[in-house]
């Protein structure tokens, strides 16, 4: 299949960066990755520079791929990382644009790599638990009810991709801090610091410079782990009762 | 900073401020809907006008309705500082918009509520303005020992025209589309999410928001072309 790809070539964080267009030949079976692993052969054997994509496991868990495929983050496929997205969703003949995830949050580096940095500050800030739980418990030691181990369970597979935030109007990274959060607060490990974490996290969040959640859910339907906005409603909560109800004075 | 200015200066904090001044809202909306319809008695504006100065004159209501001036202002200005930090952190936009997901109202909050603000001045103006401070007529009615201000003919003559008629059907298309966003917005971010509530409250919503202005709307077009 012969494509034509608009790609966004920047040179650096400071580079004002424009489209430029491509033609590479794909088949079906390829993924998106590959196909651009195809484009980048075929530059660097006519001596250009090859697009500086971000991949790594290319096997959907690792959130490392970041890239805007006709507008949506991930591309068109529900549930589905870019790395997981296969050609055979497009047609011969086909315009694609490709663009990094854009927020302010988010400095482009290198043409469709992003600096997401800022979401291991906000780990780093309160995403853990603070004392040493030991190894792997066995099953079942610590009883806990399984719609609570599951719901946990649908917040932990966020792999923090930033998609929620390439997709939300507003560049907030609502659906991340607070997908972090719940698999933390929901678990008796981690909901002991529950409280002091949804202040930490919401704290640097702000700092970071992403926008607010206004609810569009924009995130939730682009998310390549489906995580709910759900999560944002239980992250609401903790963050409200820690603020109102907490005897603890946050200076 | 002490705790409470952090905490209603942070991101959530702030959305609280919406959420809670626009759920006050949403209740005034619909008494001052019931309160309204009387528009439509055929009584010569008796039941709208001796209402009217009842909540005009009425001590608790006056004090209750500072508390909503406070909330309008607050709505729309915190609403407006929030959609200013929410543009300005996609400096760069997409080169392809073909991605848009979420709903154009849920998007376009901000420019429905400059519209509903601009809707309200002028509405305020026509109406509350002149009931409080211009010179209206007084009619005395059978059964009442002092005379009140006649705010029925004041909007009987503003609804005989059409292009203020046309105005307040704007203007409740707008009111539409921020409800049909706003009203389940705000129990999300007061964290009420719960599978077994949140469709609820997504419908009646829905309901909430096509009733509401569909029965200001129908006043001025009653009056128009009914009355």
């Amino acid at each position: 299949m012969k494509l034509t790809l608009q790609i966004w070539r920047q040179n650096g964080p400071q580079d004002k960066g424009k489209i430029e267009n491509y033609q590479v030949d794909a088949t079906e079976e390829m993924s998106f990755l590959e196909m651009l692993d195809v484009l980048n052969q075929q530059l660097i054997e006519e001596k250009k520079d090859p697009v500086a994509f971000d991949h790594d496991c290319r096997e959907g868990i690792c959130g490392a791929c970041s890239m805007v495929i006709n507008g949506r983050p991930h591309g068109p496929q529900k549930a589905t990382t870019t790395c997981q997205l296969h050609m055979r969703h497009f047609k011969d003949g086909d315009t694609i644009v490709i663009e990094p995830f854009r927020a302010n949050a988010f400095p482009v580096v290198k043409d469709l790599v992003v600096d997401r940095s800022a979401f291991d500050r906000i780990i780093q800030s309160g995403g853990y638990i603070s004392v040493n739980t030991g190894q792997a418990p066995d099953g079942n030691d610590i009883p806990i009810e399984k719609g609570i181990s599951a719901t946990a369970f649908d917040a932990a597979a966020c792999i923090g991709c930033g998609a929620c935030v390439a997709a939300c109007p507003n560049a907030s990274a609502m659906l991340f801090t607070s997908a972090k959060v719940s698999h933390l607060a929901l678990l008796p490990q981690g909901a002991v610091e529950g409280e002091r974490r949804a202040q930490s996290m919401v704290a640097q969040m702000d700092k970071e410079g992403f926008g607010f959640c206004s609810n569009t859910g924009a995130c939730e339907i682009e998310c390549p782990k489906e995580i709910s906005i759900s999560n944002i409603a239980r992250l609401n909560r903790q963050y409200l009762k820690s603020s109102i109800a907490s005897s603890e004075i946050n200076e | 900073m002490n705790w409470f200015l952090r905490f209603f200066t942070s991101s959530i904090g702030r959305k609280l401020i919406m959420s809670l001044t626009g759920l006050f809202l949403i209740v005034f909306l619909v008494i001052h809907l019931i309160g309204n319809l009387q528009l439509l008695n055929d009584d010569n504006g008796l039941s709208f006008n001796t209402y009217a100065y009842f909540m005009t004159t009425n001590g608790l209501i006056k004090t209750v309705s500072y508390g909503l001036y406070l909330f309008i202002l607050l709505h729309a200005f915190q609403g407006i500082l929030i959609a200013k930090v929410n543009k300005s952190s996609r400096k760069n936009r997409y080169v392809s918009n073909q991605g848009q997901v979420a709903n154009w109202e849920s998007r376009n909050m901000a420019i429905l509520g400059i519209l509903i603000f601009a809707f309200l001045l002028m509405h305020m103006g026509d109406f509350w303005l002149k009931m409080k401070m211009g010179q209206l007529d007084m009619v005395k009615y059978d059964g009442y020992d002092h005379p009140v201000k006649d705010l029925y003919g004041r909007v009987s003559i503003a609804f005989n025209q059409l292009w203020i008629v046309a105005i307040y059907v704007i203007g409740q298309i707008a009111l539409y589309l921020h409800l049909k966003h706003g009203f389940a917005s705000a129990f999300q971010t007061l964290g009420w999410n719960h599978p077994k509530y949140t469709p609820l409250i997504k419908s009646v919503g829905l309901v909430y928001a096509i009733l509401i202005p569909l029965g200001f709307a129908l006043i001025p077009l009653y009056i128009y072309f009914v009355k």
